[in-house]
């Protein structure tokens, strides 16, 4: 990966405080795992911001490399990787999503 | 595409002591995979830890052969108290 692109990762990474790598966007999901991810983190009541990888090849191979993560989707919560669909859903599942978010919580 | 065994030998070379290791193909393509790992390899590791120790064993199989994984770490208690 290019100096460029880590820069736009890093800099996507610290803007956005929950930012999600994923294919397609939040009303379109193009696959099932980032389908479950976007449904999680709209039950959560959380503001989030998208990436579509399948629009961006740089940054849908880029994020495999920063986060030294090989699959999408991909969940950054204040500029920390918290993982892909199984450690969301699982995170969902046992009531421990709402800490991870609690920084971020609006209102 | 890679056969189920093929996976679940790679899974077993790679990671330590895998007591219990269920490998099912979804969807009948051999590229579409869940799996469920027992080891005590993934104690004190946190959930991206342990997820992270599973795809250094798969490798380069993730780079293509594998289009979808889905899977579940458990050390031997937890998996034991599951069963329990």
């Amino acid at each position: 990966m290019d100096d460029a692109t880590r820069e736009r990762i890093q800099t996507l990474v610290d803007t956005h405080p929950v930012l999600l790598f994923m294919k397609g966007n939040r009303l379109f999901p193009r696959c099932g795992f980032s389908a479950t991810v976007v449904e999680v983190l709209k039950r959560s009541g959380v503001d989030f911001e998208v990436i579509d990888v399948l629009t961006d090849p740089e940054i849908r191979q880029g994020i495999k490399e920063f986060t030294n993560w090989p699959t999408i989707p991909q969940l950054y919560v204040q500029g920390k990787f918290v993982g892909g669909c199984d450690i969301v859903r699982d995170l969902y599942e046992n009531g421990e999503l709402d800490e991870v978010l609690a920084p971020v919580k609006n209102g | 595409m890679v056969e189920a065994h093929l996976v679940e030998a790679r899974l077993r070379a790679h990671i330590p002591d895998v007591t219990h290791l269920e490998v099912k193909d979804l969807t009948g393509t051999k590229d579409h995979y869940e799996a469920v790992i027992v080891s005590p390899a993934f104690e004190g590791k946190s959930r991206v830890d342990q997820q992270r120790l599973v795809f250094t064993a798969l490798g380069e199989l993730m780079d293509g052969p594998i289009h979808a994984l889905t899977f579940k770490t458990y050390t031997p208690e937890r998996w034991a108290a599951l069963a329990g």
